[in-house]
């Protein structure tokens, strides 16, 4: 059968650089990308930076308008989809239009999480994820002196940060013992977290919370469960988020944690696909299964599933990187550092300016730096290449890294002779 | 008003008017340039916003910080004086009559 119609739900990164490659890739059939927020589809990670900073700053696009056009993308704004019939390769709308399609991507992102505390419905509490978020967020903030960001993870880093140049007195609660622990090397923590600290932040590890405390509707302190009252009138919760899979559990298609898809994203049905922060798959990296919540990973997803899409090879082997602006902290990430064994550290963490190269049994699995955009750019080409630089020489900043790894990946290419 | 002009591979130049504040790359991409895509939204990460200044124009631009001057040394190999990612360029008005070159993105 071939494919004439391919529907996208989801208007954010993954969906919208879907509906590009398709085109890119030469599809020449309909596309409709359809997504429940009104906003021509737009870039997320400013929201928790200058998209709070100007007063009216405004979206910045992933794309003009005229692309959609041009590219003759159906997009449909506003529109929730509400069920997916597989056996009739159609989805129906809130309103209770259908649309039929060959080849349906679920592209449905994720969610924040919220803790189940007394008083998280008070009025002043948000939860960022899109535009909706960020204006009530913005507006929450005229006028308010105290902010308390629940959770100190990207999220809930970067905006303490953006709050604290703003002025705003910013309480950080994390309830494990270091911010970003699951993410980032200790000694990452520990720099964002002294970066945090010289910007006037308050970062309360180690700390959970019994409840929030309002006035008339509205937030007024958080109480930790030692019992200390802080004050604030904006409260945030970034303690992660849930996958979008809700579409697709109804329709029976298998989620665990996310949408489960196969190395061309495929779900359970097999005309049916599931991309970017929604997805849950084997990364050829890890060799576990896991979601990863990022641009990269959607964008780089939306690209192989058009691949896949269009019946073209579409192995799916890039490597993930992720970054992080936290104020005039800049971390980058690249590789998954799940399984490190050893941790090895270039350049000086006190000089703020030093990457950690984690490794397992000898193989480098990822690199995250600060300041140090070299040993990034160089991580991305030596992951991809499954290029392991020796600890001893990451370790002594007189090697030059780049050239060792240029060097030994020219000896790879280079022809083996026979018999030699 | 910062008008600045794009010139593609092929020759073909496009005007556009940057909005107060915005970086090369927002303009461009706010405009539909070709060939700048700005996939990190201007946090210097991606390259997909790298451009060739025109040589009269180098001068005018403050010079790179560190971290765009590390990207590009890690997607080219030597780093032509004029190579910026132009989502780290601030359209001032002084900038006016800016000429950037649009480059296909290495690797
Ligand atoms: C504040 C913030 C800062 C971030 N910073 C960074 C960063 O610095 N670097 C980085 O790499 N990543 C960052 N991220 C993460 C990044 O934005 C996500 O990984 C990315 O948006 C995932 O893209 P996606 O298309 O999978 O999902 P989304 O962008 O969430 O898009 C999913 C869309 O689908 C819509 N939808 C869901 N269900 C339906 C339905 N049934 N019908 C119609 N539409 C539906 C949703 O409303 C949404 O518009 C940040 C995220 C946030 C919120
Ligand atoms: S937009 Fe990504 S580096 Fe400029």
């Amino acid at each position: 059968m071939s494919i004439e119609r391919i529907v996208i739900v989801g208007t954010g990164h993954a969906g919208t650089q879907l509906a590009a490659s398709l085109r890119q890739d030469g599809y020449a059939g309909a596309i409709a990308l359809i997504g429940d927020e009104t906003d021509l589809p737009y870039h997320k990670p400013p929201l928790s930076k200058a998209f709070l900073k100007g007063g009216e700053a405004e979206l910045q696009l992933l794309r003009p308008e005229e692309f959609y056009v041009k590219n003759r993308v159906e997009l449909m704004l506003g529109r929730r989809v509400a069920a997916i019939g597989p056996a009739e390769h159609r989805v129906a709308l809130d309103d209770g239009s259908t649309i039929a399609y060959d080849r349906l991507v679920l592209a449905t992102g994720a969610r924040p999480r919220l803790p189940a505390l007394p008083g998280i419905d008070l009025g002043g509490v948000v939860a960022l994820r899109n535009r909706a978020d960020g204006l009530m967020l913005r507006a929450a903030t005229v006028g308010a002196e105290d902010v308390v960001v629940i959770g100190g993870g990207f999220i809930g880093m970067e905006l303490a940060a953006t709050f604290a140049a703003l002025g705003r007195k910013v309480t950080v609660i994390e309830a494990a013992p270091r911010i970003l622990g699951r993410a980032v090397a200790p000694q990452i923590s520990e720099h964002l977290a002294a970066s945090a600290v010289a910007a006037g932040v308050r970062l309360l590890t180690a700390t959970t919370l019994r409840g929030l405390e309002g006035d008339q509707g509205r937030v007024s302190h958080v109480v930790t469960a030692n019992g200390e009252r802080i004050a604030a009138q904006v409260v945030v919760v970034g303690i992660g988020v849930l996958p979008n899979q809700e579409l697709a559990e109804a329709a029976g298609i298998a989620c665990a944690n996310g949408i489960v898809v196969d190395r061309s994203f495929r779900t359970s049905h097999p005309d049916i696909f599931a991309i970017g922060d929604v997805a849950s798959y084997e990364h050829w990296m890890a060799a576990r299964v896991l979601r990863l919540e990022s641009v990269q990973n959607a964008t780089d997803q939306a690209r192989a599933v058009a691949k896949s899409l269009l019946g073209m090879p579409a192995d799916y082997r890039a490597v993930p990187w992720f970054w992080s602006d936290q104020g005039d902290a800049k971390l980058q990430m690249v590789g998954l550092s799940f399984d490190a064994d050893e941790h090895v550290v270039r350049g000086e963490s006190g000089a703020g300016s030093f990457s950690v190269f984690h490794y397992r049994a000898g193989r480098l699995l990822a690199i995250d730096s600060i300041n140090r955009a070299a040993d990034h750019m160089l991580g991305r080409k030596m992951l991809a290449a499954g290029f392991s630089p020796p600890p001893a020489a990451v370790r002594d900043l007189s090697v030059d890294l780049r050239a060792l790894a240029e060097a030994a990946l020219a000896e790879r290419a280079a022809p083996v002779i026979a018999g030699a | 008003m910062t008008t600045i002009t794009f010139i593609q591979p092929d020759g073909a130049a496009r005007e556009v008017v940057a909005k107060p504040g915005e970086s090369g790359m927002q303009a461009a991409t706010r405009a539909g340039v070709e060939g700048i895509i700005g996939e990190c939204g201007g946090s210097c990460m991606c390259a997909t916003c790298h451009v060739e200044v025109a040589p009269q124009d180098i001068g005018r631009l403050p010079p790179r910080d560190d971290i765009e001057q590390e990207m590009l040394e890690s997607i080219l190999t030597d780093v032509p004086e004029g190579s910026r990612l132009c989502c780290q360029i601030k359209l001032v008005p002084e900038l006016d009559g800016l000429v950037l070159h649009v480059v296909e993105i290495a690797g």
